[in-house]
């Protein structure tokens, strides 16, 4: 059969729409997570998680945003997980979370934290955390890590975390 | 798996790090201060001869958490502030880092919002230390004892910062509630979701 180059282009367009489309889904997807998710979620002993805790109306969160994915892009083929746990308004998903994560077309994992209540989720993360974002945690089960950080991190920082822990 | 977890956490809660724990905790006393108003005026505690107690709130103007929570914080002096137990606002943020939080925007919202309560600098953010807040908004609810300003609750005003669950506990109500009916509250301390406090050279 011949394929005339219109029919090429067509399909080529077609495919293009295709790849867009599911691309345009992957980004834009942020799931929701409880913490008994979010502790299951960082059982595997042979991945280290770094779970930032964040929120779009945070300033501080999202100017180190960037350097939590810098870090999961580097090291995209390890066994590290970078988890972005957004502690915005549950009603903000659609209209604040989404929108922002499609923006800034991260490649680490997106969710938005469900809970009943701040105060239960910021306890059973971890007892010292005071509330204030940004916080970070560090964990790995099989090294026993369970680090704890109310700080900003700079890219190079975080490579230091996964460097010492991996 | 969740006892598994536990023993885990147990074990590495020496390699945990602790963040800063300092500042009132339920039972402490508190001391005075003495800062600038949105008036212009410096403002103490012990200005209030006839006060019971205090419901004073780490907040500010720039975080949406505080946003948030403005109207409640409002409808607190409203009830309580004839029963003995003002709101005392305090913006313990560095305006230099965040100038929506400067003395002039300050002015300009508690005019605008028109705040019925003393809405109050913290320039040193020396009395933010000595609290110990860390975030905006954070509460305290202190009582007026023979041994001072005795700290009766610290933490969140209420555990729905969306005001989408009608069960919510309201904490701050309910603390001054007890206090006002001569009990202790039942709930001393909660943790507050919000905006890290911006500090000086930070």
């Amino acid at each position: 059969m011949k394929i005339t180059a219109m029919q090429r282009n067509v399909r080529f367009l077609v495919f293009m729409a295709l790849t867009g489309l599911c691309v345009f889904r992957a980004d834009a997807q942020v799931k929701t997570i409880s913490y008994a998710e979010l502790q299951k979620r960082i059982t595997n002993p042979d991945t280290l998680y770094i779970v930032n805790f964040w929120a779009t109306w945070c300033g501080p969160c999202v100017s180190e945003l960037p350097n939590f994915d810098k870090l999961q892009r580097t090291y995209k083929d390890k066994p590290l997980k970078v988890l972005l746990v957004s502690m915005d308004f549950q009603s903000k998903l659609k209209t604040a979370v989404i929108p922002f994560v499609k923006r800034h077309k991260m490649l680490a994992q997106v969710y938005l934290a469900l809970r009943k209540s701040d105060q239960e989720m910021i306890n059973d993360v971890d007892k010292n955390w005071s509330g204030a974002l940004p916080a970070t945690l560090v964990f790995n089960t099989k090294k026993h890590i369970h680090q704890f950080y109310e700080k900003m991190f700079t890219y190079d920082e975080l490579n230091k975390i996964y460097q010492t822990n991996k | 798996m969740k006892k598994l977890l536990i023993l885990m956490l147990t074990a590495v809660s020496a390699v945990a790090f602790k963040t800063a724990d300092n500042g009132y905790k339920a039972g402490d006393v508190a001391a005075d201060f003495k800062l600038k108003n949105v008036t212009g005026k410096m403002l103490s505690l012990a200005d209030y001869s006839n006060a019971k107690g205090f419901i004073v709130v780490f907040t500010c103007n720039h975080c949406p958490v505080a946003q948030a929570y403005e109207k409640r914080i409002m409808a607190l002096d409203a009830r309580y502030a004839s029963k003995g137990y003002p709101v005392i606002a305090i913006s313990p943020n560095d305006p230099v880092a965040e100038p929506v939080d400067s003395y002039a925007n300050m002015q300009k919202r508690a005019a605008e919002r028109k705040y019925t309560f003393p809405y109050l600098i913290d320039e040193t953010q020396n009395i933010t230390r000595a609290f110990g807040a860390q975030a905006t908004p954070t509460a305290y609810v202190l009582q007026k004892t023979d041994k001072g300003m005795v700290v009766q609750y610290v933490g969140a005003i209420d555990n729905d910062q969306e005001q989408a669950n009608p069960a919510r506990t309201k904490f701050v109500e309910n603390a001054v509630d007890a206090l006002m009916s001569g009990k202790k509250p039942a709930v001393t301390e909660s943790k507050a979701l919000g905006c890290r406090i911006v500090w000086k050279n930070s």
